[in-house]
């Protein structure tokens, strides 16, 4: 092993980042000595929070081409998804039910989605393909004259996948439908513009992007369409009346930062990150029967999802127990169910018990990538001598065609 | 998820993994699970006068799995058959500390063990004689 790496290796930066000492640096002062309430209007504690906060706001709002009075703070981009879909269903209540999302979406989408039919709306999800795009064509003849919001991610969390999101904004304002997408993943690793783009409403997340967590925000279009809201937590009316509840200041701060520093060094980022993923990619292509999943060319620079065809997720991750990563499949977590994504892009049960998902961010080395390269090749092989179904493919059986005992 | 150290043991040195001879008289196979619910063991015994001599095993799936395997090739490596068939799941789970979540796959060692003895039975006169 290369004595310059450091176990463990880190390669999950999609599921969460360490916060960037720059953006903790910029906390810190709002945790002690700058302790005030952003709400309180009598007092310098107050004034120093509302500008920081505001501050912030217009450091979120630069990097996607919106203006500052269009963010509205949120505790994670869960609850901003559930305020977006609640609230203009909630408020459209009387022009229309019917809302259309994508099978491959977070489940704080789905989940949101379902809450909302068992409440009378029509929800319909659209499929993907095997690359695990949407089809605009499919999504224009999903509307319907009811239809009031459109939901569809930016980029997917598990496989890194971009929808057309300029082609369904299109599409959106075209038809006077709204659009709201998941911008988490994508938000500070790939260039957002939400008026070229024709987005209503965008779900970001701090701790995606080396802020902390427990914050995030919810973008919603103030001109051209002027979107309404819902509420969906009811108090002191903060954010416009949005989202009440006392603002989160370090935490406001902290994503403000996080947010600056991810669109200035953003070109230089998204290409390191890029040229890392590819090394990894390539080394791992090298491993027979490796499958990349998801479109190549859709994709977030940081982002790798790959099937050893043959050898389960939950045993490649437990030979790989220095190497921070995730599994698409069942038994990872407490559902016994292979990845829904992969699954929906039209990948069998069984690559999708045998994928990982790698990703790749700001303090990734290619030191670390070759180690976690050797390591799956290693243990891949290893559990495939282990594994009766490459047995039986390097005998020529066709595993279809035999007749499993599903338990 | 936390595993325990027996089944860490038998996945990072699991016992008796090969294959033997499926044509072979004395052999008796039993490949139970399915790829698609993401397990899948091969499990192999080669019996002489009733006794089992020898034990191999494959297994597709998580290290519980692959260890529920490799520990009922080294549990049953010197039973007689009738021994052999009464091992219970419940016996496997409890040796390897398996949570809740990984019971069925002392359940598919439970059953490939059985699905083994079956096969050999059949190869000798379809056996319920034993």
């Amino acid at each position: 092993m290369n004595m310059s790496i450091k176990t463990p290796i880190y390669l999950d930066y999609a599921a969460t980042t360490p916060i960037d000492q720059r953006v903790l640096d910029k906390m810190m002062p709002y945790l002690t000595s700058h302790y005030g309430n952003a709400a309180s209007r009598t007092h310098a504690y107050g004034w120093a929070a509302e500008e920081a906060v505001e501050g912030a706001r217009v450091e979120i709002a630069k990097t996607i081409n919106a203006d500052s009075k269009e963010i509205t703070f949120t505790s994670g981009a869960t609850e901003s998804n559930n305020l977006a879909l609640k609230g203009v269903a909630e408020y459209l209540r009387e022009q229309g039910k019917h809302i259309i999302s994508v099978v491959t979406e977070h489940k704080a989408i789905i989940d949101t989605c379902k809450h909302l039919e068992r409440n009378g709306c029509d929800v319909t999800m659209l499929p993907v393909n095997a690359e695990g795009l949407v089809s605009i064509e499919q999504l224009a003849a999903a509307m319907r004259d009811d239809t009031i919001l459109v939901s569809v991610m930016f980029a997917n969390n598990e496989t890194g996948v971009i929808q057309p999101i300029a082609e369904i904004g299109a599409l959106c304002h075209e038809r006077g439908v709204l659009f709201h997408t998941d911008g988490v993943q994508a938000f500070g690793k790939v260039p957002i513009d939400v008026k070229k783009m024709n987005i209503d409403l965008m779900s970001i997340s701090a701790h995606k992007i080396y802020g902390p967590k427990g914050v995030g925000g919810l973008y919603v279009r103030r001109r051209r369409p002027r979107v309404r809201l819902s509420p969906q937590i009811h108090g002191g009316g903060h954010e416009r009346g949005n989202r009440s509840g006392t603002l989160n200041v370090p935490g406001i701060v902290g994503f403000g930062e996080a947010a600056r520093l991810a669109r200035e060094a953003m070109p230089a980022e998204s290409a390191r990150t890029f040229a890392l993923r590819e090394h990894l990619r390539q080394r791992l292509s090298e491993i027979p029967h490796a499958i990349l999943n998801g479109s190549l060319e859709h994709r977030l620079p940081g982002t790798l999802n790959m099937s050893f065809a043959y050898v389960e997720g939950e045993s490649l991750l437990m030979g790989l127990k220095d190497i921070a990563v995730s599994s698409g499949s069942a038994c990872t977590s407490a559902s016994l169910e292979p990845s829904y994504v992969l699954r929906a892009m039209g990948l069998d049960d069984e690559l999708a018990h045998s994928s990982l998902r790698m990703t790749i961010g700001r303090f990734t080395t290619r030191d670390e990538l070759d180690y976690v390269a050797d390591q799956i090749k290693f243990h891949v092989e290893r559990l495939r001598e282990m594994s009766p179904l490459w047995e039986m493919v390097q005998e020529g059986i066709d595993l279809s065609s035999i007749e499993w005992t599903p338990h | 998820m936390a595993y325990s150290d027996k089944v860490i043991d038998h996945y990072e040195q699991p016992r008796n993994v090969g294959s033997l001879d499926k044509n072979d008289d004395t052999v008796g196979t039993g490949i139970v699970g399915a790829p698609a619910c993401g397990d899948v063991m091969k499990l192999q015994i080669k019996v002489e006068d009733g006794v089992i001599k020898d034990a191999k095993f494959k297994t597709y799936g998580c290290g519980s799995a692959i260890a529920s395997s490799s520990l009922v090739t080294e549990w049953v490596k010197g039973m007689n058959l009738e021994d052999a068939e009464k091992i219970q799941n419940s016996q496997i789970a409890e040796e390897l500390s398996l949570p809740p979540v990984k019971i069925h796959c002392s359940v598919l060692a439970e059953d490939a063990i059985k699905a083994a003895i079956k096969d050999y039975r059949k190869k000798h006169g379809g056996g319920d004689e034993a």
